[in-house]
C-alpha cells in the first residue's frame, strides 16, 4: 500500500540517505534502524507528508502522496518525537481533541484505562513515561487508520508498556494494518522486517 | 471540517481559559498603553480628543500583536502543530480556526474596552461605536496577517522582533483605516467610508489569509 521510491534527504548540506526505496503491503511491521542522526526521523516524517523528500517519491496505493494530502492524512496517525499532547488540557482532553482532528469520533476512555493513565488530570502532572502513554492511547482508538508511523515507539516506556505497545503493533498488523516504526531497542523488532539506515 | 474548525476555536479558548494570566497581560497592557498617554502629555482636552482615535488603534495593534509569538510556537515546541497539519481538514480551515481564536481572545476583548479608555480621552459619546466598530472590523484582520507572520517566523532564533518588523508595516493599512473612521466621525463627515474599506479588507484577508498561512506552517515545518 506504501512505496517509497528513490527517497533522497539531505540536512544541513549532510546527505543522510540516497535512492531509499521500499514498499509496504498490508499486515506489514517496518522498523527502521540506526544511529543517531542518521535520518530516522526524517524519513518518517518524509514519509507522513512534513517533509518533502530532495528526490523521489512517496506513493499511497501508487498516487503520489503530494497530491493526496488530507486524504492521505487520513489514512495514517503519526506519533512523532513530542508527545503532541498539550500540558494544560487533561488526556482525556487531549485524546478527544486528536480524534476529532482526525476526523473520527473518540473513544477516550477506554482507551486511557488500557494504558493506565488518569483521564482527568491535566497532563502537566503526568511524569514523562506518563505523558508518552498518554500519547500511545491515540493508537487504540486509531484501530481503523491503515499506517501507523511512529517515531521511537517505547522511548521512556517501562516493560508493562512496552508490552503493551508490542500488543498492539501486532494487534494492527494482524487485522491487516502497516506499521512503521523506528527504535534504538530490539524490542519487538523480532516479527518486523528491518530497514538499516547509515549516515 | 466545521467540525475540525470548531474543535480548534474550542480546544485554543480552553486553553487560554487555562492559562487566563497570558491573557490577562495582553489586555493590561493594552489599557496601560493607552492610560499612560494622557499622563505624559497632559491634560488639554481638545489635544486628547485630537489624538484619543489614533493611540488607543496603536495601543490594540500592539496588545494583537504581544500574543501572536505564541499563537503556534506553543504547539510547534509540544508536537500538536504537526497532528494539525496532519490532520483530516485542509491545513487552510485548521489556521483560520487558529486566527479565530486568536481574535476572540485578544482582538475582541480590546473592541468592548475600548469605549472606556475613550473615557479617558473626553471622547464624545456618539464616536464610541464608532471606534468599537472600527476595532470589531480590524481587530479581526491584525490577528488573520499576524497569523501569516507568525507561522512565517516560526522556529527562527529572534523571531519575536523578527515578527514585529514583519507584521508592524502590514498593519499601516488597518491602523490608517481605522483610525481614519473615528477622525472622520468626528470631523462630523461620517466614518462610513473607512468602515465600509476596513470590512472590504476584512473579508479579503479572510478568503486569502488562511491559505497564506497553511502555507507559511508548510514551509516553517519542513
Amino acid at each position: 500500500m506504501l512505496e517509497a521510491a528513490g527517497l533522497e534527504c539531505v540536512r544541513q548540506k549532510r546527505t543522510l540517505f540516497r535512492s531509499l526505496s521500499f514498499s509496504l503491503t498490508r499486515g506489514e511491521r517496518l522498523r527502521i534502524a540506526g544511529a543517531n542522526g542518521s535520518g530516522k526521523t526524517s524519513l518518517l516524517r518524509i514519509l507522513c507528508g512534513l517533509l518533502t523528500p530532495d528526490a523521489g517519491e512517496v506513493r499511497w496505493k501508487s498516487e503520489p502522496i503530494g497530491a493526496l494530502r488530507e486524504e492521505y492524512s487520513r489514512q495514517i496517525v503519526y506519533l512523532g518525537h513530542a508527545p503532541a499532547v498539550k500540558d494544560d488540557l487533561t488526556a482525556a482532553e487531549n485524546l478527544e481533541i486528536a480524534c476529532r482532528l482526525a476526523g473520527f469520533p473518540a473513544k477516550a476512555g477506554a482507551a486511557l484505562e488500557r494504558l493506565g493513565i488518569a483521564a482527568d488530570v491535566p497532563v502537566r502532572k503526568l511524569s514523562q513515561g506518563q505523558r508518552r502513554r498518554a500519547a500511545l492511547a491515540r493508537l487504540v482508538v486509531s484501530e481503523q487508520v491503515p499506517l501507523w508511523l511512529l517515531d521511537e515507539p517505547y522511548a521512556a516506556l517501562d516493560p508493562q508498556a512496552t508490552a503493551i505497545v508490542d500488543a498492539l503493533l501486532a494487534a494492527h498488523a494482524a487485522r491487516g494494518g502497516a506499521v512503521i516504526f523506528t527504535t534504538h531497542q530490539e524490542t519487538g523488532a523480532a516479527a518486523a522486517r528491518v530497514i538499516e539506515l547509515h549516515a | 471540517m466545521l467540525d475540525a474548525a470548531l474543535c480548534v476555536v474550542r480546544r485554543d479558548l480552553l486553553l487560554a481559559w487555562r492559562r487566563r494570566g497570558d491573557v490577562a497581560t495582553a489586555l493590561l497592557f493594552f489599557l496601560i498603553v493607552a492610560s499612560l498617554f494622557p499622563l505624559g502629555i497632559g491634560f488639554e482636552p481638545n489635544l486628547l480628543r485630537a489624538i484619543a482615535p489614533g493611540v488607543i488603534w496603536v495601543a490594540a495593534l500592539l496588545s494583537s500583536m504581544l500574543s501572536l509569538s505564541r499563537l503556534f510556537a506553543a504547539d510547534h515546541a509540544d508536537g500538536t502543530l504537526e497532528q494539525l497539519l496532519l490532520g483530516a481538514s485542509p491545513l487552510g480551515v485548521i489556521a483560520a480556526a487558529k486566527a479565530a481564536a486568536h481574535w476572540i481572545v485578544s482582538g475582541l476583548p480590546l473592541a468592548l474596552i475600548a469605549p472606556f479608555i475613550a473615557l479617558q480621552y473626553d471622547m464624545p459619546g456618539e464616536l464610541t461605536p464608532v471606534l468599537a466598530l472600527s476595532l470589531l472590523l480590524g481587530t479581526p484582520v491584525l490577528s488573520l496577517i499576524g497569523a501569516i507572520g507568525a507561522a512565517l517566523t516560526l522556529g527562527v532564533r529572534g523571531g519575536g522582533i523578527l515578527l514585529s518588523l514583519l507584521v508592524l508595516p502590514l498593519y499601516v493599512p488597518v491602523l490608517i483605516l481605522g483610525a481614519g473612521s473615528v477622525d472622520m466621525a468626528a470631523a462630523g463627515m461620517g466614518g462610513e467610508g473607512q468602515l465600509l474599506l476596513l470590512a472590504a479588507l476584512l473579508v479579503a484577508s479572510c478568503a486569502f489569509a488562511p491559505w497564506a498561512i497553511a502555507t507559511a506552517l508548510r514551509i516553517s515545518m519542513e
